[in-house]
Formats: C-alpha cells, structure tokens, sequence
C-alpha cells in the first residue's frame, strides 16, 4: 500500500521536480521549497509562472511576472539567465549544452551556456517552447502552428501549418513526431520525417476539455494525456504514430476529469492525477489500476517522479501537496 | 473527501474607447482612490499609468479564431494566458480590468470570457465599460467602425470631455449614443470624473443581476439613464423620444438627430455643425426592440437558437426579459453573436405587467422578419 506523506502548502502548486533525490515543490507565489535534510526555501521570483526540469542538466528553469528567468542548482542556489523587464515569462524550456529559450509577446530567445544570446521572430506570439531532443533546434508554437529554428545555423526556418492556436508543444523522444496542445479541447501532431507527399499530419481529437498535460512514456512508445475523465494514451511506437489507431483510456472515472499524467521514469506505468486531486497509477500492459492519493482540496496541478521511481511528489492548485511512496 | 467552498468568480471590467477617450485619466482613478480594493489591470502599453504597481500586466492583443467554423467565434490568447496566470494568486485583488487599445474590438475580448471554460470556471465578466469623447465622436464615427462597435457593446458608455462641447452639441451626442444603443446605461463627464460605482461591480452580464439592477431596461423614457457630475443640463431632448411608439425607435432617432444637429448648427454657428448633423447618418449598428405577451417556451427557444445560429455574425449584443405562459418566473436572457444564455431570474411581482421584452443590436438585421417570428412566438399565436 503506497503511503501519502502531505507536505501543505499556501497557493496554488505549479511544478514539483526531482533534483536526484531531493524534491521541489515551486508555487506560483516564487518559491521554490526543497526537502533535503529539511525543508529550505528559495525565493527565485515576484510571481512564477513556470518551472520545469532542464532534460538536459541536474537543474531546474523557471519564468515569473518579474520578466526574469532563472536556473535553479540542486543546492537552490539561483542564477539569472535573462531578464526581459515588465513582461511576463510563461514559456522556457532547456536545451543541450547548457543552452535556455524563452519567450515573450512575438519573439522567441535562446541564451547559450557562454551568454551568446539569439533572438528569433515570430508571426504571433510564442504560447510555448520546447527543444528538439537531438541537435540544437527549438520549435515554438503559435497560432495556427508550429516554428522550428536551428539555433546555431542561418537556415531558414521550418513552418508546420494548423488552423487555430497551439499552447502547448513537445518532441517525441526520439524526435519523430512533434505534438501541440490545442484551444480547442485537441491536440495535433506531425510527423517529422515523412516521405516528400506523405501524410504528415496526426489529429487527436474528441477530448471532452483542454489538454493540460502531456507525458512520454519512457522509451517513447506512449503519449499520456489529461483532459478526459480518464488519460488518454496515444500508441506512437507505429512507423505512422497514432494514426488511424485508438488510444488507450486508462484509469476511467465516470465524470471527474484528469488534470496531470507523468510518466514512471523507467516502467511503462502512469501516474494520474485529477481535479479532485485524487492520484491513481495504472500499469499500461493490463490497464491495472492502484489508489496512490485519495482526492484532497483542489485539482492536481503537478506531479513528477523521483528517478529511481519509487516516489511521486504531487501538488494541487489549492496548496495541498506532498510525497507518495509508492513501494512502502 | 474535504469540503472545498467553491470560488467566488472574480469580476472583469473591459474598458474600451478611442485614444484619447480617457481611459487612462479613469484607470489612474480606479488605481488610486480609496474605495477599498483592490485591482489587476490588464493593459496593451504601460503608456500615461504614471502607477507603480506589480498588479498592472502588459499583454500583446492576440485574437485566435476558434477551430468551429464560425467566423465571430474570436477570443484573445493573451488574455486567456494572463487571466490563468493572475487566478493562480486570486487573494491578490477584488477584480480586473481590461484595458482595451483604442481601435480594438472589445467582442473577442467579452467572448474570452464565455468560451474558454478554465477562464469562465474562475472569472466572470462584470460590464463592457465604454468611453467616448465628446468632442471627437462625430470624427470617430466616420472614420472607423470600432468607436460605433465599442458603443453598440457597451453596458456602461462615459460620455467624456463634455467641456469642451456645447450643451447642444452633446445633446447630439447622447441622441448618437442611444441609437447605438438603447440599453446602455449612460452618464457623462469631464476628466472621467463619473462615480467608481457606476464602473466597476455591475453585473452586467450576471443574469440575476442585469436587468434587476436597470429598472429601466427597454422603458421608453430614458432621461434617468443619463446623468453625471453636470447633471443640471436641460433634459428636454429626451421628451422628445418620451411617448414615442418603442417600434419606430430607430427611425425616430434619425429623424431627431437629423434636425437637431441642423438647428443647432444655425444658432450658433459652431466650428463643427458639419460634424454633428452627419454623426447619425455615420452609424451603421442599429437596435430592435421587441415586445409581445406572454410566450410558449416550444416556440421560443427553437426561435432564439436559430436566430443566433444563423444571424449570430450581425448581432453584437441581445438582452431580454421573457415572461413564458404558466410560468411563475421572469426568464432573463443575453447574448452576444453566437453565444446565448438564459435563466430564471425572479418570480413575477404582483401587478408587474407579464410582457416579453428583446432588444437586438447589430447590423444588417432584417428587422420586419425578426419582429414577425419573435411574435409568432406568443402563446397565443394559433
């Protein structure tokens, strides 16, 4: 029986992340608390927006109201990566090398680990970042699609055109396919190394609300999304993705929708949050389904796995957080 | 499981208006004064706020065509993404306000708040808060449709800079104003120097609020609608509309405006008489009030949904207050295009006149055909 030790917070709960072992809760107050040996605080920003793990480092990245964005070590020691005064920093994602984008209003920024900066226009404002997994190439999403940018080269850059707004993007892992998150209750994928002529494009569709989070399965073969009174899981170990197959629905309840799904580090199972902040983890091969949280006080906003993958730390929009064990 | 008190949604107020309107004189009003809460102010430009304050958010105006087909169906990113980032630290402030830029369309702005459910969940639109220059507004007119759309959408419309007009020439401007739209409550001012209370907190799209709080909703007088700092103005002009027949609205008002503004260019021979007189022959967005009996609910609510179905593009706004045969309750609805909604509201009071009352205001609608079918909604229609 996995146990629940509750770590509350004030406010909402916008990312929590393993550093090795040590967990960090970040609000969208600016601090970042960390339990290791104790709990330490870290005030990183006036207001943050967002904090994600750099994939490519042992630190984190965040953005808030105060135009800042920031690298956050183990040891919560904080560096300012750049700082885009009164506008609003919602989108950063890491990048090989040491490499940070970020974006606001209409252009996309990327700082390398030696300070070079680069600046990319863009046709409409950036809604989201993310870096391709081989190469140094970012793709920004906007309305009515997605903008790859080489970072280091002048070649030109790559459009992938689709009707309406894209909030959200992510690369798979081994960089075939490139998935956005829709307005509309959608996402839309493409696949990114298709013959010339050959169907390119992947619509998932029939959500019943917004996609909020998305993960890849470890090795890549599974895309879990929220959005539905259950997660939707897209096969995409195919030559063609999901296309023209079902996704699995796991861990359905009959109304109450999923907010946050991540990925086992290692096993092809999913941990599940929903609006009521209840936690369940459901193994993919059987669809076998196990209660880690019972609901608590509000939507579960953020969830991530410790990397041996033996804990979950979670956290809710109304503050409520804390620490699976899943093997206990 | 714990009991979560759902949260109050927070109000929104969309200040819209021509550069050099007054928005900004009104925002530093709103961010000063003392009148005990507290404000997120959602802006284009940091531009005149001459106000220190963490709470003032710079937003780039990003209008996204929904994925549905429909062309109105607009609503502004940027305000989706602020909005969620402001509700995640609610405690901060009472409400927020939307500043508008001067040639924006203030529907996809409105529509945000109807359409993108995590928004709608947390938020919930207060009133469409319109200033006009009263100077300037005959110019504006000519030029551009958005100064008339700004007023046509409006809940609240500021008549601003009234110094600087004649008593005559803003008697035009309110015969101007009230064409646009006749359910607007208005009041005038100098230096946006109107009342905090009548701006923020109105309620205006709340259907258990809207209609209650404007007894006068679709009345034929209209005099008490519009009062301000200066209200010793003669009020005269508005006898004139008083005792109209409500059907000939429009047309009356053109036919006033008309006159007026000639007679008024005579007397006093005033630098802008071309102006004026033209102001109502500008305006391209019309009004349709309706009024009948009591309606059978099996006619109305299919007419309605095909109404705005298929008429949704050309109407801005729609406001109205149904009494349905048998039913005990005022039923009150409002919409804006595509989007509509109703609910009971409040039983009927004892000797208040059972009547359905609508009021359209857009453009290119075909008035005899919408009145006719709306009729034919009664329930005493064979």
């Amino acid at each position: 029986m996995p146990t629940v030790a509750p770590f509350d917070l004030d406010g909402h709960v916008i990312a929590t992340q393993f550093l090795g072992d040590v967990p960090f809760f970040a609000t969208a107050a600016g601090e970042i608390r960390r339990l290791d040996g104790g709990e330490k605080v870290t005030q990183a920003h006036q207001g943050m927006l967002t904090c994600i793990k750099d994939p490519f480092s042992t630190t984190l990245l965040t953005g808030g109201e105060d135009g800042k964005v920031m690298r956050i070590a183990a040891d919560g020691s904080t560096t300012q990566i750049a700082e885009a005064p009164r506008k609003w920093i919602t989108v950063v994602a890491g990048g090989p090398q040491g490499s940070v984008a970020y974006a606001y209003g209409k252009s996309s920024h990327v700082v390398l680990s030696d300070g070079t900066a680069k600046e990319f226009a863009e046709e409409r404002t950036v809604e989201a970042l993310a870096f391709a997994p081989k190469g140094l190439r970012i793709a920004a999403a906007r309305y009515n699609g997605v903008t790859l940018h080489w970072v280091n080269t002048t070649a030109p850059a790559a459009d992938l055109d689709w009707k309406g707004a894209h909030t959200g993007v992510t690369f798979s892992p081994d960089g075939r396919f490139i998935v956005t998150q829709m307005q509309e209750n959608a996402l839309h994928g493409w696949k990114l190394d298709g013959k010339a002529g050959e169907a390119r494009h992947m619509r998932m569709t029939g959500y019943p609300a917004k996609v909020k989070s998305l993960s890849w399965s470890p090795k890549g073969k599974w895309l879990a999304s929220s959005g539905a009174p259950a997660a939707i899981v897209w096969p995409f170990s195919a030559k063609d993705g999901p296309m023209g197959k079902a996704p699995l629905e796991l861990g359905t309840r009959s109304t109450i929708m999923t907010t946050c799904v991540a990925f086992h580090p290692v096993e092809e199972v999913l941990a599940i949050g929903f609006i009521d902040g209840m936690i369940l983890g459901v193994r993919i091969a059987d669809g076998k389904e196990a209660l880690l949280r019972r609901p608590g006080k509000g939507a579960i906003t953020a969830m991530s796995w410790s990397s041996n993958g033996k804990l979950v730390a979670f956290g809710s929009e109304a503050g409520d957080c804390g620490i699976i064990d899943i093997a206990a | 499981m714990a009991d979560i008190a759902p949260q109050k949604p927070v109000p929104v107020t969309v200040l819209t208006g021509y550069l050099g309107a007054g928005k900004t004189t009104l925002l530093n009003r709103i961010l000063s004064e003392s009148h005990g809460k507290k404000y997120a102010v959602i802006v284009n430009e940091f531009g005149e706020i001459g106000i220190d304050n963490d709470l003032i958010v710079e937003s780039d105006e990003e209008i996204y065509e929904m994925n549905n087909g429909c062309v109105c169906c607009t609503v502004r990113g940027d305000l989706i993404r602020v909005v969620e980032g402001l509700m995640r630290r609610p405690g901060r402030f009472d409400g927020i306000i939307v500043e508008t830029t001067g040639l924006a369309d203030p529907v996809p702005v409105a529509q945000t708040f109807f359409m993108d459910d995590d928004v709608r969940a947390k938020t919930e639109l207060d009133a469409v808060v319109t200033l006009v220059d009263a100077k300037h507004l005959p110019l504006r007119l000519k030029d551009s449709r958005e100064a008339e759309d700004q007023i046509a959408f409006a809940d609240v419309v500021i008549i601003n800079k009234t110094d600087l007009v004649t008593p005559q020439e803003l008697a035009v401007i309110e015969e101007v104003v009230h064409a646009i739209n006749p359910t607007a409550r208005v009041y005038k001012a100098t230096r946006s120097g109107v009342d905090l209370s009548r701006v923020l907190d109105q309620g205006a799209f709340n259907l258990e609020r809207a209609l209650e709080n404007d007894p006068h909703f679709l009345a034929h007088g209209h005099e008490d609608h519009v009062c301000g700092p200066d209200c010793d103005h003669d009020h005269h002009d508005h006898d004139h509309h008083h005792d109209h027949d409500h059907d000939h609205h429009h047309h009356h008002h053109h036919d006033h405006g008309h006159d007026h503004g000639h007679d008024h260019a005579h007397d006093h021979g005033h630098d802008h008489h071309h102006a004026a007189p033209s102001a109502i022959h500008d305006v391209t967005v019309k009004s349709i009030s309706l009024r009948g009996a009591e309606m059978n609910p099996d006619r109305f609510f299919p007419w309605i949904q095909k109404i705005t179905q298929t008429q949704g593009p050309s109407i801005l706004r729609l406001k109205g207050i149904i009494a349905f045969k048998g039913d005990e309750e005022r039923y009150v609805v409002q919409g804006v295009h595509m989007i509509i909604e109703g609910d009971h509201q409040r039983p009927w009071k004892d000797g208040e006149k059972r009547e359905s009352r609508l009021v359209f205001i857009g453009r290119d609608l075909d008035r005899e055909k919408i009145e006719q079918s709306f009729l034919a909604c009664q329930a005493d229609q064979a």
